[in-house]
């Protein structure tokens, strides 16, 4: 690939390095937002709305302002009134990054159940509880919308989704020719439950005010994204408000957005004129950090007697916040993913008494590709075709959404080398044959899809070499558990010429060099294509300063045929003759270099299409007796050009993989239905795939060289994991039983006939 | 959370008097239910005693081939314990597999028999819930009651009793004993746990200020091949769905001795009499078995969505049953 320059192929790119801030999150020592506390700081608890939909008639805090050591009462009677409207808009375009167009304790209305109405601040967090259990709020509650059921008959086709950045309603060629020319049409109706992040830290701000500036310890993928929204909601030019984030301990997409809570404990430590600290606790995580929304799916699927494709209708149903157009895009990956010539997508909303939907790993995809990828399964069995046989039938080299090429995919090979090490063909041919003891045994597979996004504007990093030989990388940007720390140090490595151990990464500050949010899987790159080009200017930096100077080895050599590796920078074809960075920097008196680096995405109109692509493949057992389904092996081949870190994109990989078996059976946000309340919001009773769920799961790489997407080639590996994950699942399932499961997750009662989700 | 005091005592005199003597006190123990509670506001104590000092957790072989599990021994060091593991096996797989290890070492035997139950809307100060607030109504007989009860249910509360240890000591048909203000007494498991009725607050006969000093499991020969099995979602860190903790005695191609608890279906840590009535003397086949599981479960009340339980349960107590039949075939 001729836009990566051979140094970057060195062996620091691409080799397993741990992750520096590893050993300090497993052992307890790393410092996370709500663990930071200024000399005097106090602390705010959120009182959330008991109904779903009404008004606020009463706040009596009396009780609560006798109570010991409290501070401040604060609700819509007296928070003061912020400076800009919050508007929606993804934390990757670089502005300010509100997760809904809605502010609380502006008015006495409830929309949704939690939804703070009051915070109240004391000397101790315990007193600040107590405090809030005295607070008497008085409602005047309204019916409420909560279900699919109630939203149906009011739902409506919105102009745009995804805060705007998409329509509506998708298509190409026409679906009834489509499918009067189909021999073969599979139609289904999934219902998929909400999903909740659920990540190990919950979200925390710890705000402190000095002479006027401001200075947020936020939970977040974005302090840059912080930074711009606490500025522009509160009135405050950016230069003035600091946003660090050194540890995160896992988002999943809740911290990819910017919430109430860090604007609010910013408001109350002006109000109480000392450091706040607001930590979400386990129970509000449900409510205020968005969400994957239920969904129906309404999916029809015709095709010839070999195989082809000929028409996708593709139509959702799901219910979004009183305030925002917001809809996981489900159906936009899987319509890109075959060559099919005639597709239809339709969105379909209804308000509900629910906050905004938020992101949420592979927003859409994971959700699309499960009814794709199961209905596909379903065509392979009607066709007596085997389902990798019928993926390959209809393989696009080009977007048959757009007809541009990808720029690079890589499916086939995900395919070959998956079945081969799956041992996919020895499958049973007929489902429900295969037995292990109590268990019936099955196998399934599915593709995995995630598209390239790129951050809108310059991404920046700083690199710094010191006279000791010692350098650092630097960026705003968080490491929430993606590793992007350890790319960091690789990168600058790579292209300065020296050992990874020699770089230390510094992040989770904007005081360093601006970069969005790490989101959409692009952060890695993004981050990575900024340091690679600093350090390459730095190392451009010293090679010019060397062959300029009469004392060096290298004075007068073109600087375009002179190499760094090791610490030394020598001629082409050759480690002699050169000499080390540290001998010039010492001869100059110069204690360090440094070079930013600023890198520009490529636009959307760059004459390619960008996706990463995989392949899914999953063994299960089902007890029937029990209706029990548990996952035996799970393999992965994923093409996401360039891996950086091979340890660290691995465990990313596994991570998303092991998202889809709890996608696939267990994780379900249940509505109370008549309180409008979420009735499992405890980790005790949303259900997460434990240790002793995980199954035998490996990953490997396919590998597929990307000229087009970033100077390194790396196409992002955080959320392409879950994709097809639940849907290989699903198909096991079926192979295992002979029986089809169309909705999520896949329970107990389900296997059993005896619930929601049985299906013939 | 409510402030409240904190004590510590060291002698069980001392701990009964200091709760018996006042209505807001509460005894703490392993405290990995009590705490959460207290936490939410759900339980609202204003003094605590703390009884962990207290020479109550030995775990003692009894003279008649017993044993005695002292009433702070831990769940993980009762499972552990090679006489609990030889004699009892239905109790050891019981306690393994409820929570986690990190809790099962601080969990206590006796909180075990005492903790509450999981229901959300229990949980959940502003849901209607007679257990928390008599008189306000149950939320969960129409609300999201998937994991909730079956058997023992009343129009007042559906709420299933959480404890696995508690259906297998069920089986094993063991006795607490009680410590309180006037003296010591005994009561049969099978008495400890009260089905709501219309007094679902009220889940067990034990007066304020008794303290669970101990349980005493009886020899029970049969136990030694005795099965506990528990339905999940998940393989670990669940409360059941359904379980069931049989001790079976097989003679001549019979059943001579059949005794069966089941969890995660019922009110209570439930006694299925029925099924046990059913098999004794029955062939020791599956014929016999899925009859009994049957006979149990017909009063089962299912509601809005755990109709599924039913038919869980009975596939739980025969799969039970099976297992343990081959065991007691394999000991001869």
């Amino acid at each position: 690939m001729s836009t990566v320059p051979h140094r970057a192929r060195a062996a620091q790119v691409g080799r397993p390095m741990d992750r520096a801030d590893g050993r300090a999150k497993v052992t307890g020592a790393a410092r996370y937002s709500a663990e930071y506390a200024p000399p005097g700081t106090v602390y705010a608890v959120l009182v959330g709305a008991r109904i779903a939909a009404g008004e606020v008639t009463g706040i009596d805090a009396r009780r609560a302002l006798r109570s010991d050591g409290v501070l401040a009462v604060l609700s819509h009677l007296n928070l003061p009134p912020l400076a800009a409207e919050p508007h929606l808009l993804p934390s990757l375009a670089g502005a300010a990054a509100s997760g809904q167009s809605f502010f609380p304790m502006r008015d006495a209305r409830v929309h949704y159940a939690g939804q703070p109405v009051a915070m109240v601040v004391a000397d101790t967090l315990e007193r600040a509880g107590h405090a809030a259990e005295l607070l008497e709020v008085s409602y005047r509650a309204e019916p409420h919308v909560t279900g699919l059921e109630q939203g149906r008959e009011h739902a409506y086709e919105p102009e745009r989704i995804f805060a705007g950045f998409l329509p509506g309603r998708i298509g190409r060629g026409d679906v009834d020719r489509g499918l009067a020319e189909a021999d073969t049409v599979v139609e289904t109706v999934h219902r998929l439950a909400a999903n909740h992040h659920n990540p190990i830290e919950p979200a925390a701000a710890t705000a402190q005010w000095q002479d006027g500036r401001l200075t947020v310890h936020d939970s977040t993928q974005g302090p840059t994204a912080t930074r711009l929204t606490v500025a522009e909601l509160l009135g405050l030019p950016p230069s003035q408000v600091r946003v660090l984030a050194p540890a995160v301990g896992g988002s999943f997409g809740s911290k990819a957005m910017v919430w109430s809570h860090p604007v609010l404990a910013a408001m109350a430590a002006r109000h109480v004129r000392a450091p706040v600290k607001l930590a979400v606790t386990r129970e509000q995580m449900f409510t205020a950090c968005g969400h994957r929304e239920e969904q129906e799916h309404r999916f029809t699927l015709g095709a010839r007697r070999d195989g082809t494709l000929t028409a996708m209708r593709h139509h959702k149903l799901s219910p979004t916040s009183p305030f925002d157009d917001w809809t996981e895009p489900s159906l936009e990956m899987p319509a890109r993913m075959y060559a099919c010539p005639n597709h239809e997508g339709v969105y379909r909303l209804f308000r509900a008494n629910t906050m905004t939907p938020a992101f949420m790993r592979a927003p859409g995809e994971a959700s699309g590709m499960f009814v794709l990828e199961t209905a596909m399964d379903e065509l392979a069995g009607e066709l007596g075709m085997d389902p990798v046989e019928l993926r390959l039938r209809n393989h696009c080299d080009d977007d048959p959404s757009t007809g541009l090429p990808w720029s690079s995919k890589g499916l086939r090979e995900c395919y070959a080398r998956g079945a081969e090490m799956f041992g996919w063909h020895d499958r049973a041919p007929v489902p429900g044959t295969r037995t292990d003891g109590h268990w019936l045994v099955g196998t399934g597979m599915a593709s995995a899809v995630y598209p390239v996004y790129q951050a809108m504007g310059p991404q920046r990093a700083r690199v710094r070499l010191y006279a000791d030989g010692r350098a650092t990388a630097e960026t705003a940007c968080a490491d929430f558990g993606t590793g992007v720390g350890a790319v960091m140090r690789q990168v600058a490595a790579a292209a300065l010429g020296i050992g990874a151990e020699q770089v230390e990464a510094r992040y989770g500050d904007t005081e360093l060099p601006t970069t969005v949010a790490a989101v959409g899987s692009a952060g890695t790159g993004a981050i990575a294509s900024a340091v690679h080009t600093a350090a390459s200017a730095l190392r451009e930096q010293m090679v010019a300063r060397a062959v300029a100077d009469p004392a060096s080895p290298l004075y007068g050599t073109d600087p375009g045929r002179v190499e760094a590796a090791g610490g030394r920078m020598f001629p082409q074809g050759g480690s002699g003759g050169g000499e080390a960075y540290t001998d010039v920097l010492r001869r100059h008196m110069m204690s360090d270099a440094e070079a930013l680096g600023a890198w520009d995405p490529p636009g959307a109109d760059g004459g390619y299409a960008a996706a990463t692509f995989g392949a899914q493949f999953a063994e299960v057992g089902v007890d029937p007796d029990l209706g029990l389904v548990r996952v035996r092996r799970m393999l992965g081949v994923f093409a996401p050009g360039r891996v950086l870190n091979a340890k660290t994109a691995r465990s990313q990989l596994m991570g998303g993989m092991l998202w889809g078996v709890g996608h696939a059976l267990l994780e379900a946000t249940r509505m109370d239905p008549g309180s409008g309340r979420w009735a499992n919001a405890s980790m005790g009773d949303y259900l997460l795939p434990v240790n002793a769920d995980a199954p035998e799961v490996r990953v490997e790489f396919a590998e597929v060289e990307d000229a087009v997407v970033n100077p390194l080639g790396a196409k992002g590996v955080g959320e392409v994991g879950v994709v097809g994950a639940s849907a290989a699942i699903a198909n096991a399932v079926h192979h295992a039983t002979g029986r089809r499961f169309r909705d999520l997750p896949i329970t107990i009662e389900a296997v059993l006939g005896r619930g929601q989700g049985a299906s013939a | 959370m409510r402030p409240f005091s904190y004590t510590r005592v060291s002698d069980p005199a001392t701990a009964v008097e200091e709760v018996a003597s006042d209505p807001d006190s509460a005894f703490l123990a392993g405290g990995t239910t009590e705490v959460d509670l207290i936490r939410i506001g759900v339980a609202r104590p204003r003094r605590v005693v703390d009884i962990n000092a207290l020479p109550v957790s030995r775990i003692e072989e009894a003279p008649d081939g017993g044993v005695r599990l002292g009433g702070l021994a831990r769940m993980s060091d009762v499972a552990a314990h090679p006489v609990v593991r030889e004699r009892y096996p239905v109790l050891a797989r019981a306690l393994e597999s409820g929570a986690s290890p990190q809790l099962r070492n601080m969990a206590t035997m006796g909180g075990n028999m005492m903790q509450r139950v999981r229901c959300s809307y229990f949980r959940d100060g502003d849901a209607a819930c007679n257990k928390r607030a008599p008189g306000s109504g149950c939320a969960a007989i129409g609300g999201v009651n998937r994991g909730h009860a079956v058997l023992g249910t009343s129009e007042h509360c559906i709420a299933v009793h959480p404890s696995d240890a508690a259906v297998a000591l069920t089986a094993l048909e063991a006795v607490v004993r009680l410590r309180g203000p006037d003296g010591e007494r005994s009561v049969p498991v099978g008495d400890f746990f009260l089905p709501p009725g219309d007094t679902p607050e009220r889940e067990h006969p034990v007066e304020h200020g008794e303290l669970i000093t101990a349980i005493d499991v009886p020899p029970v020969p049969a136990a030694r091949t005795s099965v506990y099995l528990k339905v999940r979602d998940r393989e670990s860190y669940e409360f059941a769905l359904a379980s069931a903790a049989v001790v079976l005695r097989v003679q001549d191609g019979a059943v001579a001795e059949a005794r069966i608890g089941l969890g995660g279906v019922a009110t209570t840590p439930w006694r299925a009499h029925r099924a046990e009535e059913a098999l004794v003397g029955a062939p020791a086949e599956g014929a016999s078995y899925e009859l009994a599981a049957v006979r149990e479960m017909r009063e089962a009340v299912p509601r809005s969505m755990n109709a599924y339980k039913v038919e869980l349960a009975e596939r739980t107590m025969v799969r039970a049953l099976r297992t343990a039949a081959a065991r007691a075939e394999g000991v001869g």
